[in-house]
């Protein structure tokens, strides 16, 4: 595996200015993704997850958001000073990205087939032929294995299911042969059968290609399933990372145990009452950590100030003032 | 939960000529929808079959008019103020002309009217809507929408007076004056839609996959407002002759002796109600035309599903 990273995201802030002031949605949200390494992001709903994903393709609607600081260096390029032009050739064929809700990714007035063709048509900027894009088009459809795809093709999204619909945005992402997939809760707006089967193809797929992989999902299932690494995020700051392994044996953040304890066991204990109250306000955030509200050991430490991460072992570190002394000089 | 997809190479090809049938097929059963959707409401029908109507009348003119040297200068002051008859079905005006053939004639000013205004107003305010919705919130945003407010505060029929006033009145300074007012309505429409839709996935999705500005707005927004333009060109195809009309009823649009639908309900009326036909059957022709404009319109939204109009 190569030393540098393929995608570094440090510290970046992403702010929403609206009626009532600045939304301080990112707060010093840092991130890496190493070559052919399938990353976890895991934290519950409205915690920054998807914001922090449109930020590196740069598609948040601004305004109202701001990027005021931080780095994105995606192959060691920062991807919020590329120019416009050059961060297009980036978009498809060095990142590309899936959705919750394939039905809404897809424009309900073109047929499929003229929309894989578009996106053909976005990945190079030679002139194709219809017959050229054609056969390009044909391995990606393979991949996902789309089931009579001549009749696939030749359908609105609104004549397929599901399934088969993301199982065409999977194709799309695919078209352009990226290094890096986004898969921004890939299968949570399917029903569980069909979200096992894309789930399963994604898997299939990212080991045969050996794609680096970006997972967002509160499935903590999922993770474990499909990731090497996982970033366990809330309200807007990274809490704790570590190998997934790691993670589950040995949870250390007070938030990553309540997410632990949220999942409804089958042997014994049921479902557990999760983490008594919300995610904060972004309008007003607790000063110190983020978490401190909701914390069942909340020290006068953490009301004050913001905990950087504490290295704990090898790959595992928490933002978390518990672990201030078990930090290893390594 | 096993795979109950196929294995991954049972698609060894995928046919390109399959692919164009079944693409071709999908487009008839549209076409077939859309007809049924549109058919379905008889006043529709009626609607189309006006325009229809219409349109051939202006387009053979010339064949179709009983007299078509009337609409040339030409007096018959021996044959003037004439009623209804067989020879005259529409009667004759205070000159002589056979009413029919003018109002036949007429119907081609007022087409031509709304085919050039809507032709002058629909593009750059569609294109002008469409930026704006996109770059919702930024600058380009605040500069082309509010010069549409300023637009739209000016009232189109004083606008085209003060047009006539310093221009000469004619039916091109009408049109001018009718397209300058008209197009910040489309800028609106489109603004509106685009504006949500510029946050749609599938933008988003294009956007990701590295499509270029132009695409985004031609290619996947453009094709989701087309039903409400349609719609709302049909219904302002009436719309725009009515105000052409008017201009010319008050002596700004078409010049007499051409044979406008307003100039000649103008002339015709220092006759009423005695010589009644020389006002009223020119304005018939008005009604004519744009209540098949507006029939034709409900259809159209029906048929395209465009409820924001």
């Amino acid at each position: 595996m190569d030393d540098a990273p393929l995608l570094e995201i440090k510290d970046l802030h992403v702010h929403f200015h609206v009626y009532g002031g600045i939304l301080r949605v990112l707060d010093g949200v840092s991130f890496v993704v190493h070559r052919g390494e399938k990353v976890g992001l895991v934290g519950e709903t409205g915690c920054g997850k998807t914001t922090t994903m449109k930020a590196t393709l740069r598609v948040l609607p601004m305004p109202p958001a701001r990027i005021p600081g931080g780095q994105i260096l995606f192959q060691g390029q920062d991807l919020l000073k590329m120019r416009d032009d050059r961060l297009r050739r980036v978009r498809g064929r060095g990142i590309s990205m899936i959705f919750q809700d394939p039905t809404a990714a897809l424009n309900p007035v073109f047929t499929i087939g003229q929309q894989i063709r578009a996106v053909v048509r976005h990945s190079t900027e030679k002139r194709l032929s219809r017959s050229q894009i054609h056969d390009r088009m044909i391995q990606p459809i393979r991949e996902v294995a789309l089931p009579d795809p001549e009749r696939m093709l030749g359908s609105y999204p609104i004549q397929l299911s599901g399934g088969m619909r993301q199982r065409v945005c999977i194709a799309m992402a695919l078209v352009a042969d990226p290094k890096l997939l986004i898969a921004d809760e890939p299968g949570t707006s399917l029903d569980v059968t069909i979200q096992d089967q894309i789930l399963r193809l994604l898997g299939r797929l990212v080991e045969e290609k050996d794609l680096s992989v970006i997972l967002i999902t509160h499935t903590l299932g999922i993770v474990r399933q499909l990731t090497d690494r996982v970033y366990v995020m809330y309200a807007g700051t990274m809490v704790e990372v570590a190998g997934t392994e790691e993670l589950f044996r040995n949870p250390l953040h007070p938030y990553t145990h309540g997410l632990m304890e949220a999942v409804p066991r089958l042997t014994g204990g049921g479902v557990s009452d999760g983490i008594p109250g919300r995610i904060p306000n972004y309008l007003h955030p607790p000063p110190g950590c983020r978490f401190h509200p909701r914390c069942p050991h909340v020290m006068d430490v953490c009301r004050q100030e913001k905990p950087g991460f504490y290295r704990v072992s090898g790959d595992h570190e928490v933002a978390c003032f518990l672990y201030r002394d078990k930090e290893r000089s390594a | 939960m096993g795979e109950v997809i196929p294995a991954r190479h049972s698609h060894p090809t995928i046919s390109l000529e399959q692919v164009k049938l079944m693409e071709r097929q999908t487009r008839r059963e549209n076409l077939g929808r859309a007809w049924y959707k549109f058919s379905r409401n008889s006043l529709s029908l009626v609607g189309a079959a006006m325009v229809l109507l219409v349109l051939l009348l202006a387009i053979f003119a010339p064949l179709v008019a009983p007299y078509p040297e009337h609409v040339k200068p030409f007096t018959d002051f021996a044959n003037a103020k004439l009623p209804p008859s067989w020879a005259h079905p529409f009667g004759t005006d205070e000159i002589g002309r056979d009413i029919l053939s003018r109002s036949i004639f007429g119907f081609r000013y007022a087409l031509w009217m709304g085919v050039v205004v809507l032709s002058l107003v629909v593009p750059p305010g569609v294109l002008l809507g469409l930026v704006a919705g996109y770059f919702q919130g930024t600058r380009i945003d605040t500069i082309i929408m509010r010069i549409t407010d300023i637009f739209l505060a000016v009232p189109p029929l004083i606008l085209a007076l003060a047009i006539a006033s310093i221009l000469k009145p004619n039916l091109s300074n009408a049109m001018m004056a009718v397209s300058l007012m008209w197009w910040p309505w489309y800028t609106r429409l489109v603004y509106g839609l685009a504006s949500t839709l510029r946050n749609e996935y599938f933008v988003v999705s294009a956007e990701v996959s590295g499509a270029s500005t132009a695409h985004i707005l031609f290619r996947e927004i453009l094709p989701n407002v087309i039903s409400p333009i349609f719609t709302k060109i049909s219904l302002d195809m009436g719309w725009v002759i009515i105000i052409g009309s008017t201009l010319s009823f008050v002596g700004l649009g078409v010049q007499p002796p051409e044979p406008g639908l307003g100039t000649m309900v103008a002339s015709g009326a220092k006759y009423l109600p005695d010589q009644w036909w020389i006002a009223v059957f020119p304005a018939l022709a008005i009604v004519l035309i744009v209540l098949g404009f507006n029939l034709l319109g409900d259809g159209l939204r029906d048929m395209l599903g465009a409820e924001e109009i």
